[in-house]
């Protein structure tokens, strides 16, 4: 019997599962896919936001604010690639401006630090590149941005050094209420029991919730469609540059990422299938427009890689976190769209609250607070990167040239908590495949670490998801 | 530790460098290679067609590299083999990582034989799902050729450059069903007896101005779309077309790795996206050279061991303090010309220049042109010079001589696509 189970291990079920870990509980995630992070979190614009737009009197407004703080200790704690860089919304024009009053009133109204409107020249000295056309900026120190598949492994990681236990593979597909537990039943015939259930689901928290004969919500995906361009064009922009935004949402970005690439978009399309992550013309040609409007010399033709991610939005609008109406114990956590990611340590508060009410926590006494992040060798300093080699010969060996990663990496990737199991998994924690050639060069050594590493046969070494082989046999001719 | 001559890439480039920088009196050399052996992308280029230039003979790509590397091995030339150059300064310092560690070198010549690599559905932006069975052909040769793994049993080809063409009668050969190769070119970027023999030959249709518009699959690759473009790549309405397939190779172009050459700030051209090079293959830096894929993108090898010949014995005499040319002038490519190297020329030099380029569209019965102001310095005919091939004319020393302004080469005759 568990205390407390969370479904879905994305950053929020991560975030959750650290926070839990500090008290003498029996915890366990579950998630569906291969590996942690392969919804939502893992394809977002990855921007801590300031927390000035969501409204005044929110949800999504206060945890956002309280995130982004939280992000602050968290991100040293935990080794989360983490750059409170700042942020700008441009106005262009007098509507613009308008908007850029009520974004600080009400900034102001959430607590948000740092936020002030700033005047042509202001921005132009901060920022070069944006069009000349800019008007006046918000400006919020406070914003940032963020490794969001480091931060998820991170918070998991850590969580499982304090005794929290993972589950892959495992789709809940039944929720009933036992005598003095919640029965939660997988696809794979397996029963947990639990005291506390939490529903972190995110894009399918809705059927989860309904599982627990709960129909308050329903998920209707968003769909957000992204460039990334060459970090050979990173020094464009410095700061998070937004458009003013509107009722569809924040709008189209431009901005750094903390991996030295820059990021463009999202697009924000209503989608009927949640997992139907394509790009499309449409959605990049949108995508294009308004960002060469904030940033006119934007080299588009040095994209790497064009993305889409989808968005757990609701009809409510705000998080929806409430306590089933049916079965006591159980959490859900609804509508987790953006800020989501800002957001993911406060509403992992916002749970431990929750369980309070039904445990009495007590604070581990053994409590591992901190997690240390697998170097990136090329980083280094010399001292450093000889002290490494002295005792880890795997770290000779440069396995992705584009990003500099050597085998050492990539082997620590596999063996942590949690650890990578996929070609993807192994991308996300330590970048091979993530630079400029996309793993042409690097895709073959990974699959054959991975296949001694994992002690499976190469056929056998998924992309991502259950079905993504990258190879489907041996070759004539050989044994 | 330091040497004369270090050589960055043990590809056919740095082969050839190498043994010609150590035979014309650099005494210290050295390959850095960082894969596990030397050979470069020859090695899992197992069909033949190669060094019937260099040897009169039809080779496959390992043999090719083999001959070279016999030749390193009888000379005195220090190989590491998967060592990484981390750095490279403009001082000609080289921090590398390899099996010895980290090791700081020191060289009084640099050649860069770097090589290229694939451009990505990323970087064309194909529209649809990013499931498994996208691949780079260079990749999916690497892996069927080396490793002995099949990536896909349905295959569609997006790009008709020379390895999406190889891969098509490769892929063949272990049973796959290539569908079709799609080019969004009126003409194939390829060399015409691939598109022969690896084509043709098996009945693989190649689909000219055509494009990939979306990948379908959530996990692995279920089918593409393609459609017809007009002659400006847009789309043509009502041309879609559904293929059903596990396997997407793309072969859209080859890009110079210069991510290295730039941390030494070589400057690089634009159109070749290689280094700026005078007719040594000197780059701007002296004592720096480049040449083989690093430099510009060949169709054939034997143009890359000619080419990095002189990159090699050059430096050679860079080390003996013997590169002392003075006299420079400019080459410019005309309007039918994609791009022309080098882009200048050392008046002054006994062995000449060897002008390369290729054309932006296919001409018939053309000549090739080599002015400076209004003479002409030489003319070459021609039966068809396509883009897919490139054109090398050597330049006698004595013909360049006594040139006062820039060099411009340029192709006469008519377009036929």
């Amino acid at each position: 019997m568990y205390d407390c189970l969370i479904i879905g291990a994305g950053v929020v079920g991560a975030a959750t599962a650290r926070e839990l870990s500090k008290y003498n509980l029996k915890i366990a995630v579950l998630e569906k896919g291969t590996e942690v992070c392969q919804g939502t979190s893992k394809s977002n614009s990855a921007i801590v936001h300031g927390g000035y737009d969501a409204s005044y009197g929110t949800l999504k407004g206060k945890l956002n604010v309280r995130g982004t703080r939280l992000f602050e200790d968290l991100s040293k704690e935990l080794n989360i690639p983490f750059d409170k860089c700042g942020s700008l919304v441009l106005a262009f024009n007098d509507e613009d401006e308008k908007k850029l009053e009520e974004l600080y009133e009400n900034g102001q109204k959430n607590g948000v630090k740092g936020l002030k409107i700033i005047e042509k020249d202001e921005i132009l000295m901060m920022e070069p590149n944006v069009s000349r056309e800019v008007t006046k900026a918000l400006y919020c120190s406070e914003a940032g941005i963020i490794c969001p598949f480091n931060a998820t492994f991170a918070f998991i990681e850590n969580a499982m050094d304090n005794g929290v236990e993972l589950f892959l593979d495992e789709k809940v597909i039944g929720i009933d209420k036992g005598d003095d537990a919640i029965i939660v039943r997988t696809e794979k015939g397996i029963e947990f029991q639990t005291k506390i259930l939490i529903n972190s689901a995110g894009l399918y928290s809705d059927e989860i919730a309904n599982l627990a004969g709960d129909y308050e919500f329903s998920v209707n995906p968003r769909r957000g469609e992204y460039r990334i361009l060459d970090k050979k064009v990173s020094d464009i922009v410095k700061h998070v540059i937004f458009t003013t935004p509107t009722k569809a949402g924040k709008g189209v970005l431009v901005s750094p990422t903390v991996h030295g690439n820059i990021i463009v978009g999202p697009t924000s399309d209503p989608i009927e299938d949640k997992e139907d992550t394509r790009t499309t013309d449409l959605g990049i040609n949108k995508v294009d427009e308004v960002a060469l409007r904030l940033v006119p010399n934007l080299a588009l033709n040095e994209t790497i890689r064009v993305f889409a991610g989808v968005r757990a939005s609701i009809s409510q609008g705000d998080f929806l976190i409430y306590e089933s109406k049916n079965i006591k114990g159980i959490l859900h956590l609804g509508g987790i769209d953006s800020p989501g990611l800002a957001s993911s340590p406060a509403i992992a508060e916002e749970v431990r609250d929750f369980v309070a009410k039904y445990i009495n926590l007590v604070k581990k006494t053994d409590f591992v607070k901190e997690r240390r992040a697998i170097p990136h060798f090329y980083d280094l300093s010399d001292a450093e990167k000889e002290e490494i080699l002295k005792t880890n010969p795997n770290y000779k060996k440069i396995i992705c040239r584009c990003e500099m990663i050597t085998e050492g990496e990539i082997v620590e990737a596999i063996h942590r908590n949690a650890g990578a199991r996929t070609v993807d998994g192994i991308k996300r924690r330590v970048r091979p495949g993530s630079g400029r050639c996309q793993g042409g060069f690097c895709g073959p050594r990974v699959l054959e670490i991975l296949s001694r590493e994992l002690g499976i046969p190469v056929e056998e070494i998924l992309k991502e998801s259950q079905g993504s082989n990258i190879v489907v046999g041996r070759t004539k001719g050989v044994l | 530790m330091e040497y004369d001559c270090i050589v960055i890439g043990g590809g056919p480039a740095g082969l050839a460098a190498a043994i010609e920088a150590k035979d014309n009196g650099a005494d210290k050399v050295c390959i850095i290679e960082r894969d596990r052996e030397l050979g470069g992308i020859l090695n899992q280029c197992i069909h033949n067609g190669f060094g019937l230039h260099e040897f009169k003979e039809e080779l496959t790509g390992p043999e090719y590299a083999y001959r070279f590397i016999e030749e390193v091995y009888k000379r005195d030339i220090d190989v590491y083999l998967n060592t990484m150059v981390m750095d490279l300064s403009k001082g000609k310092e080289v921090v590398a990582l390899g099996e010895k560690g980290l090791m700081n070198f020191k060289a009084k010549s640099v050649v860069l034989a770097m090589g290229c690599r694939e451009r990505t559905a990323g970087a064309i932006g194909v529209k649809g799902f990013r499931p498994a069975g996208v691949y780079n052909a260079g990749m999916a040769q690497r892996l069927i050729n080396m490793e002995g793994y099949l990536v896909g049993k349905e295959v569609v080809i997006y790009g008709s450059g020379d390895i999406g063409l190889i891969m098509a009668r490769r892929m063949t050969l272990e049973g796959a069903n290539v569908k079709a190769v799609v080019e969004i070119m009126p003409h194939s970027s390829g060399l015409n007896r691939n598109i022969h023999q690896c084509l043709n030959d098996f009945n693989i249709p190649l689909l000219l101005s055509h494009k990939v518009v979306e990948i379908h699959g959530k996990s692995r690759v279920e089918g593409v779309t393609i459609a017809e473009v007009d002659n400006k790549f847009n789309e043509i309405d009502g041309t879609r077309e559904y293929i059903s397939c596990d396997t997407l190779l793309l072969s859209v172009g080859l890009i110079p790795e210069n991510e290295l050459s730039q941390k030494a700030e070589v400057t690089l051209d634009p159109r070749t996206k290689g280094a700026l090079v005078d007719s040594n293959m000197q780059t701007e830096i002296p004592g720096v050279f480049s040449c083989g894929n690093v430099l510009h993108v060949h169709d054939i090898v034997d143009f890359v061991t000619r080419e990095s010949r002189i990159a090699g014995r050059n430096a050679a005499r860079f080390v003996r303090g013997e590169l002392n040319n003075s006299k420079y002038v400019d080459v410019y490519a005309g309007d039918k010309l994609n791009y022309v190297l080098p882009q200048r020329i050392a008046l002054d030099d006994e062995n000449g220049a060897l002008i390369c380029f290729r054309s932006r569209k296919i001409y018939r019965n053309p000549t090739v042109k080599i002015y400076t102001d209004d003479k002409l310095l030489k003319e070459k005919k021609y039966k068809i010079i396509v883009p897919s091939e490139m054109i090398q004319i050597p330049l006698k020393s004595d013909v360049i001589r006594d040139v006062k302004g820039s060099i411009r080469v340029d192709i006469e005759g008519e377009e036929n696509d």
